[in-house]
């Protein structure tokens, strides 16, 4: 089997910044995969590589079977990318803008208005279609911009932050999409800061941070690694937090951290069964609680858990570099 | 639009939308460069405020210098104005160009450029394409210099044949003018630092030229940059153009340096398009 994606120690650097630092990555076709990490983790920069969009320092990457620098041009036939800013003419209205990349891709004068047509009623824009793009709001332009990319169904898309921006019912709509294109045979490389967004739509997940691929796995093995929730608790009274903590690590087995938040405390667990257990030991302790909640573990806990430092810490270093 | 714009019932026009793969037939060197130089109409078309800003300033020019400083400088207004409109007819279409260069960084600040440079197409397509597009912006600045220098009583006696060869030989020098401002609008950080940039670039060469007066007043070291000047080339023979004689020689020079202008910057330009990262770099 060809592999959608195969890349080997990939690196790419803007001045002193490595941007990229050895990112491997194989992809089967047909599914999506996730791309995980803050801001200045490195992964537009990849994604824009392997778009041949940029050409990497060292390593290699395949796409599709074909060398992303020796074979540029068969790449970018089967490929297409959607970045974190809608690449399409503020200027034209979202139906010329359909038109003009249907001509590009080399449909027939004829066949260019149907097919742009066509995408404006898939993507809901029919009402919008005579607009000036400049007027459209965040959730349309978003549309208009995957659109354009599927003027020409690729086999291969790089969705860089899709939904970063957007509303919630405009994410909800960006996600149909992306699962209507897989359903359809297309594989989705998708980059995103968000996990639910990566747990809902990524077959498999790679987390990345400083430039490499720092875990890797499917949503459910991620998550067992780092056990299967987050507990968070917030106390009636915040001068009662060190106590707090020291009976739910008891109860729990792990360790508790100690939320900005001067009431709040969380876990990550794996066992909801001890959950129960640690809150019945809290009330029995007389430690009033306001507030629990057992939820999925957020990027930043999963970043904490794997790099030992909180996302805005890891954004800080990037600025900083 | 409404709450079920994508799901469930238009889940169907999706799948039928994604299912039509067509037989991706690469569009040739022209019919991509077509298709650029059609965009580049429809943004006038949506924004016709451009040609009328383009033309404010040749517009100004004429009249002021025609009237205010024509007595001084050629001893009637009459007079001057058969020696200044072929040198504000270039005039007006050479500070065009530099909104080549400002259109171009447009793209690049916008994203658009990199769907486009992630396209299998002539790479050059997108550049060459919107010069196009911007030949039709030139022409109607010429044609409204020259309407409105009729208007004011110039009688070019090359006729109509001296006013559109005059128009061709501007155009050719346009276009590889352009260059320069598409190489500057890859460097550059704005749109409006481009114009920043270009302004002060431009005006040395616009001055230090025949455009506005005979150099023969001049001190003789300005007189040879004067010369040398591809703007004074391309006045003069313009001017020899309207009046009713083919140059040969000077429009070779011309030529000449239209060449040597797009063999510099021509390929510059489509160096820095392949390697330029865009604004969401990193």
């Amino acid at each position: 089997m060809i592999l959608a994606i195969e890349a080997h120690r990939l690196v790419k650097s803007f001045g002193e910044t490595r941007a990229v630092d050895g990112v491997d990555l194989a992809v089967r076709p047909g599914a999506v995969y996730g791309f995980l990490g803050p801001n200045g983790a490195g992964k537009t920069t990849t994604i824009r590589m392997l778009a041949t969009l940029v050409e990497p320092d060292s390593g290699t990457a395949r796409v599709l079977g074909h060398d992303v620098v020796r074979d540029a041009d068969a790449v970018r036939r089967r490929v297409s990318l959607t970045g974190q800013f809608a690449s399409v003419d503020e200027d034209l209205t979202g139906g010329e803008n359909l038109v003009l990349l249907a001509r590009l891709h080399g449909y027939s004068r004829a066949r260019t208005g149907a097919r742009a047509d066509e995408l404006l009623d898939a993507f809901g824009l029919s009402d919008a279609g005579a607009r000036q793009v400049k007027t459209y709001s965040g959730g349309m332009r978003r549309r208009l911009d995957i659109a354009a990319s599927l003027v020409v169904t690729p086999e291969l898309m790089f969705l860089d932050e899709p939904t970063t921006g957007l509303d919630p019912r405009s994410r909800n709509q960006v996600w149909e999409i992306i699962r209507a294109l897989v359903t359809d045979g297309t594989t989705v490389l998708l980059t995103t800061q968000y996990l639910e967004e990566a747990d809902q739509l990524a077959d498999r997940i790679a987390v990345v941070d400083r430039g490499r691929v720092i875990a890797e796995g499917t949503s459910g093995q991620l998550k067992a690694s780092l056990g299967s929730g987050a507990l968070h608790v917030r106390l009636g009274e915040p001068d009662r937090r060190t106590e707090a903590e020291r009976v739910l690590s008891d109860a729990l087995g792990v360790a508790v951290h100690l939320e900005p938040d001067p009431a709040t405390l969380s876990a990550t667990v794996s066992d909801p069964e001890r959950v129960a257990r640690a809150l019945t030991e809290l009330s029995r302790a007389e430690v009033p609680v306001t507030e629990f909640a057992l939820g999925q573990p957020s990027l930043d806990e999963v970043f904490l858990e794997l790099t030992g430092r909180p996302v805005e810490e890891a954004e800080e270093e990037e600025d900083a570099a | 639009m409404t709450t079920t714009a994508i799901k469930p019932a238009a889940d169907q026009t999706l799948r039928s939308v994604l299912a039509a793969r067509v037989e991706d037939t690469r569009p040739g060197a022209l019919s991509a460069s077509l298709t650029f130089g059609w965009r580049a109409l429809l943004k006038l078309k949506h924004d016709p405020q451009q040609v009328f800003d383009a033309l404010m300033f040749p517009i100004m020019f004429t009249l002021m210098f025609t009237y205010l400083f024509g007595g001084a400088l050629a001893g009637s207004t009459h007079e001057y104005l058969q020696f200044f409109l072929p040198g504000v007819f270039v005039f007006t279409v050479v500070m065009l160009t530099m909104y080549t260069g400002v259109g171009l960084n447009m793209d690049v600040s916008q994203g658009v450029f990199n769907r486009f440079r992630s396209l299998p197409i002539w790479r050059p397509a997108v550049l060459v394409g919107s010069l196009l597009g911007d030949a039709v912006r030139y022409t109607l600045a010429a044609a409204v210099v020259v309407g409105l220098g009729l208007a004011l009583g110039f009688r070019p006696s090359g006729g109509v044949a001296g006013v559109v060869m005059s128009l061709v030989l501007v155009l050719v020098f346009a276009f590889s003018l352009s260059w320069v401002f598409t190489t500057l609008g890859l460097v550059v950080k704005s749109p409006a630092a481009v114009q920043g940039v270009s302004m002060p670039l431009l005006f040395p060469f616009v001055f230090a030229s025949n455009l506005f007066v005979d150099p023969d007043t001049m001190p003789g070291w300005l007189q040879a940059v004067v010369d040398v000047n591809p703007f004074s080339l391309t006045v003069s023979a313009v001017r020899d153009l309207m009046d009713g004689t083919v140059p040969a020689g000077q429009i070779g020079w011309v030529l000449v340096a239209c060449a040597a202008i797009v063999a510099v910057f021509a390929p510059l330009t489509m160096r820095l398009y392949g390697t330029k990262p865009s604004a969401d770099a990193v």
